[in-house]
């Protein structure tokens, strides 16, 4: 393996990582604001189809985005009512919007085009284009250090570059500002937050909003950036992995982004090599294909620290009565 | 005391639930510029209006019974087993390793081998996280969850590279023998007189799907492992301390679960399809949460439920023939039942529990 070909591998790893981070950041707000989420995928899904959808009528890539943010609310916005309002089963509630996704997206496509449940394909204005950073044609002679920036770095859509820079934002917002201690209170003792005055309804459905924008931008991504246009089932299990990689990171902003790229680096390589040859035997393309959802099982089981979840996490709050 | 009485939440809870997913449903419909009425007609005459159509309405609705049951048996113990997929699809493996691996004489045996093998392979596959959340704590949602996309690689895994014919493209595995074909309803029905549709994957398995319900009825209210298992669910600190272990019931509800669910198999894999396929459930353990909750994990309930969903499966598929309407509408539906049924159910419960109030407060006084 050559040094051309890491850096290729790396490259497609950083566009992998990026749904998973986005969505991965989603699920951290809910989760750290006590609302368990499953249904990271489903918003994704929806996302994905109504940004390609919009983006292929306007042309415009940014009304995409937000048509595919804006719907993917909606759905946290059912979610939010049924675990929020209604206090019923947060599990129940992902399932049931991961299905529902499922379904609207292959219906509205197929009344919209009449392609068999995708969207056309975009190009264009329609699409997130790459982004070449300043003088990365100019160093990409430069040996080790040239081909890093112009190759690895360089040439990702902007949703790339916000996605990474949301990272250290959310550790910002989540440890550094008054929202962000009311929300992680919020996640673990919701009565000591009433207590206090401030309203755990309101916290708990901000969470769930910036949860839903956070999907709705992954989506996006993962149809106007990563290809070129929505097909039936596109999200592939990512907001799965999101949810895995955010366990594996034990709630926290940094291990996650850690953690996202350790799976996206996993799927660059199962995608680049059908079966990996390691010369002793060869590892199977499923091998790889399952190594995050095992990896995250062994964190969850305690054998290599512990990891928590919020304390209040899936409990619906009733005040007293 | 609860205010909505007993009869009112095993009835008109699941009814209006289900009238209000009907009602959204029927929205959709109208917005993809279709008539909901005309094709409720068509669904009712696709699903219900010949013996080929009974015939696959009862096939999925074998498929569900099981699922549903297993689902169910698990919630009884407040445990959330999503993982029915993954079991169902190991059971899978179990069923076509019994039938491949051994010339059966008959059918006969050859079922009752099967049933062991699926089941004993969809609840090893539940073994673990049940292990996972009883000893360790770990969240056996997350945990089956992760088991669901391991177990699919897993059947992957064994049908490109172990159990696939030489030179086959295919990824499944050789049909099993004639000897362990099983008999149809077709087959069954036709020494009483009764013709019913040659082409239909309906076969002997409903019947022990039947006998499920049965037997998971007896087991949670009629045994005392029945009562363990509600006790914990319903408060694992006061079965503790009537002396019930909450490691053994983990343990013994998940298994039940994940066997129950790897039971499915006999019907799909060695009933329907006669060899082993990628993606052989298709998405059946996940309904069976749908029928669990629509069922209330009531075996009866979850009867009842397994045959509308029997209904909606075959319906909604001459649905996509005669309409445009996409065979993914079920998903739309499915979906809307488990969410009024499963998440909003408290939005029908908080009204009705006004109307009764209101009601009690005349009768008082």
């Amino acid at each position: 393996m050559d040094f051309l070909t890491i850096i290729q591998i790396l490259d497609s790893t950083i566009r992998l990582a990026t749904p998973l981070l986005l969505a991965c950041l989603a699920g951290f707000f809910s989760e750290r604001a006590g609302i368990f989420d499953i249904g990271l995928e489903g918003k994704m899904l929806i996302a994905a189809m109504f940004s390609a959808a919009v983006a292929y009528v306007t042309g415009s890539v940014w009304l995409g985005l937000l048509a595919g943010a804006a719907s993917s609310v909606a759905l946290a916005a059912l979610h939010g009512l049924a675990s929020i309002t209604f206090r019923g089963n947060q599990l129940i509630s992902g399932v049931a919007i991961n299905f529902l996704a499922a379904g609207m997206t292959v219906v509205i496509a197929q009344d919209w085009f009449q392609l068999g449940g995708r969207t056309p394909s975009l190009f264009g204005g329609a699409r997130f284009e790459p982004i070449i950073l300043p003088f990365a044609e100019a160093v990409a002679d430069v040996p080790f250090l040239g081909p890093i920036y112009a190759e690895l770095l360089s040439g990702h859509s902007i949703l790339v570059y916000v996605t990474f820079l949301l990272v250290p934002g959310t550790w910002w917002v989540i440890y550094r500002t008054r929202f962000g201690l009311r929300l992680r209170a919020v996640g673990e003792n919701p009565a000591a937050v009433d207590t206090a005055g401030v309203s755990v309804v309101g916290l708990r459905y901000a969470a769930v909003a910036i949860c839903g924008v956070l999907c709705g931008i992954a989506g996006a991504y993962l149809a106007t950036a990563l290809q070129a246009g929505f097909v039936k089932d596109m999200t592939a299990g990512r907001g799965f992995i999101a949810l895995a990689a955010l366990i594996f990171a034990k709630w926290r902003p940094w291990p996650a982004m850690w953690s996202c790229l350790l799976f996206g680096l996993l799927q660059a390589i199962a995608l680049r090599y059908q079966n990996l040859d390691l010369g002793v035997f060869t590892v199977p393309v499923q091998a790889m294909d399952v190594l995050p959802y095992v990896l995250t099982v062994i964190i969850l089981a305690g054998f290599v620290g512990k990891a928590i979840p919020p304390r209040a996490g899936g409990v619906p709050y009733v005040k007293e009565r | 005391m609860d205010v909505v009485p007993k009869w009112a939440e095993v009835t008109l809870i699941p009814i209006i639930s289900l009238l209000l997913a009907a009602i959204f449903s029927a929205i959709v419909i109208i917005a993809i510029g279709e008539d909901p009425l005309n094709a409720l007609k068509i669904m009712v005459q696709g699903a219900f209006g010949s013996t080929y159509g009974w015939g696959y309405t009862l096939y999925y609705a074998t498929n569900f019974m099981f699922t549903g049951l297993a689902f169910a048996v698990a919630f009884h113990a407040s445990l959330f087993n999503i993982g029915g997929e993954g079991q169902a699809l190991l059971g899978g493996l179990g069923v076509a390793l019994v039938c491949l691996l051994v010339p059966w004489p008959h059918w006969t045996i050859a079922l009752l081998f099967a049933m062991i093998g699926g089941a004993a392979f969809g609840a090893l596959w539940a073994a673990i996280p049940a292990w996972l959340q009883a000893k360790r704590g770990s969240h056996i949602v997350i945990t089956t969850i992760m088991f669901n996309f391991i177990g699919a690689a897993v059947l992957n895994y064994m049908l490109v590279n172990v159990l696939k014919p030489k030179g086959s493209q295919d990824p499944a595995t050789a049909r099993f023998a004639e000897a362990v074909h099983l008999p149809t309803l077709h087959d069954i029905l036709a020494p009483f007189g009764i013709a019913f549709s040659k082409s239909t994957p309906a076969n002997v398995s409903l019947f022990i799907a039947l006998a499920a319900c049965v037997l998971v009825w007896l087991l949670i209210w009629r045994t005392r492992l029945g009562f363990e298992i509600r006790a914990f669910g319903k408060s694992q600190s006061a079965a503790r301390y009537a002396g019930i272990s909450g490691v053994r019931i983990t343990m013994i509800a998940m298994l039940i679960s994940g066997g129950l669910a790897g039971l499915m198999a006999i019907n799909n894999v060695m009933g329907e399809a006669e060899r082993l396929v990628l993606n052989p459930t298709e998405g059946a353990g996940f309904l069976g949460i749908a029928v669990a909750l629509m069922g209330r994990s009531h075996p009866f309930g979850v009867f009842l439920a397994a045959i509308l969903f029997g209904f909606l499966y075959q319906g909604g598929a001459e649905l996509a023939f005669f309409t445009s309407i996409p065979r993914e509408m079920i998903i739309v539906i499915q979906a809307l039942v488990i969410m009024f049924t499963g998440a909003l159910d408290n939005m029908v419960r908080m009204p009705l529990e006004r109307i009764f109030l209101a009601l009690r407060g005349k009768e008082v006084r």
